[in-house]
């Protein structure tokens, strides 16, 4: 079998696992192979188990899947995990070194234990660089040419941290891969060539997301580390100088989102990042941005809860929580982009959105999109299709046209009043979290009250034209049809591809952006469907329950995940068998 | 020329006659007239409490936030517009319980904002309760036996956090506080400003009379020394018979925060235009990828 195969490689938090997969990982896509890479890791610094597992084939697929042709394994405990996974005619590699209980292995798996701690002993490296060495064997089985995993080597250690790394770690891979060649590559059935492709980015939903903020001309970003959402921060601040981008790493989360409001209060596009622990902190100052109308941004990547949950893995579960977040009533619009694509996108629109209609937008990601790396045409980052829309804010020239005292939440029609950023003499007004008059000023008039929720709230209704409807994949009609949301969408689509391969068709509703929900297209596209089915990583079907809600469509039949891993296409086809 | 006048907010205040805040109210739109800035280049932030309408009644740029989070909230604003001069006003309740966290971060970040606390040692909108500044004993409807905790000395908190300016004034005073704002204002950093303030409703204790017994300018120390640590952080523990009032400490030797923000070199990120981003600086954000 050729160029269609996944490797996992797992150790111990410590071992490089993670970093040495990506870089894996992005060998493979710069073989002109397609990738879909998913780390696996505890939250720990040392120790444990994490793994990180890699597709990669020459045809489009759309997600992981369970089925694991090559393990290499660090740790005798990832011995044990991984032989589990393997296919028949798949192979583990680990240090000859590890005692291991092959008792229990399956039938049909191969044994490619390798003195790997000599090799790279005699290469002249040192034992953290047997993971360095795995990449060398993977190469050396599949047959894969050695220099795209040199060229990685180069990249990461070279320019970073000194020649004489790069020289090591390239050395014990050359060493690791001759060894594996000459001895084992002949039994290995599965291997890999690079192809003739257009090249492709390789890269996940946290830093598509943060590249489309800064698109989007974030001005300023406070946070607090939390996984999976601190790496948004991080990634801006990154860029924060050559950008212009104020970021801070506040004292806490409600500071985060005081600091991001208040940023937005003063002009600037002003977002936080966080996970749902986070956003929890933040819900009191997300009833303030809708109240005095400031727009703000909130990327909220979930992880499972409550509490703290399991950090360092995946879940849909808050979007109940942030469509209802913070006392009150008062208008946000939430997006849940579930590709690479829409990640980079909504990661701009937010701005003009929440600038437009001068409300709070929460971007919806998950642990699942935000660190799986996959490789994508490099178009998915369209900085070409960027526009900004800055809405009803006021140019000094419409300020000094002003007539008496300006009302920033003067009544209109569709809500939206014209707003004006602070300096200029004839724009200073004030912004009350208390129920205001047009002029901002304190007011428990009724019928002000009763005016300017209505007011607040025909924003919500005049957002709905900017919101874009769920996207439909697969035929009109078909015998399935699949419902999903967010990072949902990949393993909804590679489930649909094998059951178009066994002959079964289906299509699939693809919600991303959420609120203010888009009832009607999400009812035209369910009215006639044959058997609908629900995809979700949570317990209790929240966006089933939130389509019954708005739409009286009631989705029986639903997959749903909760063990904090995401949803494989396997997982899918198990749970349509199961029903 | 600008007056106290070019800050009057056609907004009456609701205040209690008599009411400290008043005091503070004057002595703000004294120092920003005194100092010539005008109210666009002011943005007033506060939290929730009776101190925190203030902004209401200015006029200036306003945000009247949330209970505890008028510092953040501020930090936000001086970090995208360094140019504005901005004052956040909070009471003891707002400001020293829930915003307390908040303070020893501004101060040891040295973030240009002057925190003028309204502090009536009683918590006057929810009508009546002990704060952290009560003294120990305070009967209130949450301590009607007396107040179990001790009173919070906050000037000392801000030392101890890094503070560059610490000062106490006394609401009544108007012209003295007027003076500590204009230095505030002018302060290189944080600069907190602690201000006694009769609550004639609620606080039968801490009266005008009871304060014009006590206070007396530090400035008549005779040791005075406000640029010494040391020194500020005895005198600011003198409470009791005698409170002193004025400038306890001040340095400009640490720059502030946002003079030390890499992308504020250019000047304030909240007036850049926004732009996409050019072609190549597109690409080369790609590139990491490849």
């Amino acid at each position: 079998m050729k160029n269609d195969m996944t490797f996992v490689l797992g150790g111990e938090a410590g071992q490089g696992v993670e970093s040495t997969g990506a870089g894996f990982a992005l060998a493979l896509a710069r073989a002109g192979l397609h990738v879909f890479a998913v780390p696996d890791y505890r939250s720990r610094i040392r120790g444990g188990h994490n793994f990180f597992q890699i597709r990669a084939g020459d045809y489009e697929f759309f997600s992981h899947n369970e089925q694991v042709h090559l393990a290499l394994a660090l740790t005798r405990e990832a011995v044990d995990f991984h032989v589990r996974q393997l296919v028949p005619g798949g192979a583990i590699v680990y240090d000859t070194g590890l005692k291991v209980d092959k008792s229990t292995w399956p039938d049909g798996v191969q044994d490619f234990a390798m003195p790997i701690m000599d090799l790279v002993q005699g290469a002249g490296g040192n034992k953290l660089m047997a993971n360095t060495a795995m990449v060398g064997i993977a190469a050396g089985l599949t047959g894969l040419d050695l220099r795209f995993v040199e060229g990685v080597i180069e990249d990461n250690f070279g320019r970073k941290r000194g020649e004489s790394l790069a020289e090591a770690n390239l050395k014990v891979a050359r060493a690791a891969y001759e060894y594996a060649r000459a001895h084992f590559a002949e039994r290995f059935p599965f291997k890999l060539e690079a192809v003739d492709a257009p090249k492709r980015l390789l890269i996940s939903g946290n830093p598509a997301m943060s590249l489309g903020a800064l698109a989007g001309g974030c001005q300023f970003m406070a946070g607090y580390p939390m996984t999976p959402g601190s790496p948004i921060l991080e990634m801006i601040t990154a860029k924060a100088a050559e950008f212009g981008v104020v970021t801070k790493h506040a004292e806490d989360e409600i500071a985060a989102i005081c600091m991001a409001i208040g940023a937005g209060r003063a002009g600037a596009r002003a977002a936080t990042a966080t996970s749902g622990g986070g956003f929890s902190l933040m819900v009191e100052a997300l009833g303030l941005a809708g109240m005095t109308e400031v727009p703000v941004v909130i990327f909220e990547v979930q992880r499972p809860g409550p509490s703290t949950g399991l950090p360092t893995r995946t879940e849909q579960s808050d979007l109940m929580f942030v469509l209802h977040a913070s006392q009150g009533e008062f208008p946000r619009i939430v997006l849940a982009p579930g590709t690479i694509e829409e990640a980079f996108r909504d990661g701009w629109r937010a701005f003009n959105l929440a600038e437009k209609y001068q409300c709070p937008v929460i971007v919806l990601s998950d642990h699942f999109l935000a660190t799986s790396l996959q490789t994508v045409p490099p178009e998915a980052l369209d900085f070409d299709g960027v526009a900004i829309d800055r809405g009803a804010m006021l140019t000094p020239e419409q300020l000094d046209a002003l007539e008496g005292e300006y009302k920033r939440f003067a009544f209109t029609e569709d809500g939206i009043s014209p707003w004006a950023p602070p300096g200029h003499p004839k724009g200073v007004y004030r912004a009350a979290s208390d129920e205001h008059d047009e002029y901002g000023s304190i007011e428990e008039d009724a019928t002000n009250r009763r005016r300017m929720m209505e007011k607040r709230m025909r924003k919500l209704e005049a957002a709905r034209a900017d919101m874009l409807p769920p996207k439909v994949y697969g035929p009109g009609r078909a015998g399935i049809t699949f419902v999903s949301w967010g990072s949902g969408y990949y393993p909804v689509r590679e489930a649909m591809r094998i059951l178009a391969q066994q002959g079964v068709s289906s299509n699939f509703l693809h919600l991303t952006d959420i609120w203010p929900f888009p009832a009607q297209a999400v009812a035209d596209a369910l009215r006639g469907a044959k058997r609908i089915v629900s995809v979700e990583s949570n317990y209790t079907g929240q966006m089933a329950g939130l389509i019954r809600r708005e739409t009286g469509i009631h989705i029986e039949e639903q997959i749903l995940r909760y063990d904090g891993r995401p949803i494989s296409p396997e997982y899918i086809l198990r749970g349509l068998e199961g029903a | 020329m600008v007056t106290v006048k070019d800050y009057q907010s056609p907004v009456t205040p609701t205040w209690c006659p008599g009411c400290g805040n008043f005091g503070i109210h004057q002595a703000v739109k004294m120092a920003l007239a005194e100092l010539g800035l005008e109210p666009h280049q002011v943005m007033l932030v506060s939290g929730i409490g009776q101190s925190s309408k203030l902004p209401d009644y200015t006029h200036a740029n306003g945000f009247m936030t949330l209970h505890g989070r008028a510092i953040p909230c501020a930090t936000g604003v001086k970090l995208v517009r360094p140019d504005l001069k901005v004052i956040v006003h909070s009471g003891d309740g707002d400001g020293y319980a829930e915003g307390m966290g908040h303070m020893v971060h501004a101060a040891r970040r040295n973030i240009g904002i002057v925190h003028i606390a309204h502090n009536n040692q009683i918590y006057g909108l929810t009508k009546g309760q002990y704060s952290p500044t009560s003294a120990q004993g305070t009967r209130s409807s949450t301590s009607p036996e007396g107040s179990i905790d001790r009173p919070v000395n906050p000037l000392l908190i801000a030392l101890a956090a890094g503070a560059t300016f610490v000062a106490r004034a006394f609401s009544k005073n108007s012209r003295e506080l007027a003076d500590i704002i204009k230095a505030a204002v002018q302060h290189r950093g944080y600069a907190l400003i602690d201000v006694l303030q009769p609550c004639v409703t609620f606080n039968r204790v801490n009266t005008y009379e009871w304060y014009g017994e006590r206070v007396y300018p530090v400035s008549q120390e005779p040791d005075y020394n406000p640029s010494d640590l040391n020194w500020a952080m005895r005198i600011a523990q003198v409470w009791g018979d005698r409170i002193p009032v004025g400038i306890l400490y001040q340095t400009e030797d640490v720059p502030a925060y946002e003079e030390q923000v890499p992308a504020l070199k250019a000047g304030p990120v909240g007036l850049r235009p926004i732009r996409p981003i050019p072609a190549d600086k597109a690409q080369a954000l790609k590139a990491a990828y490849m």
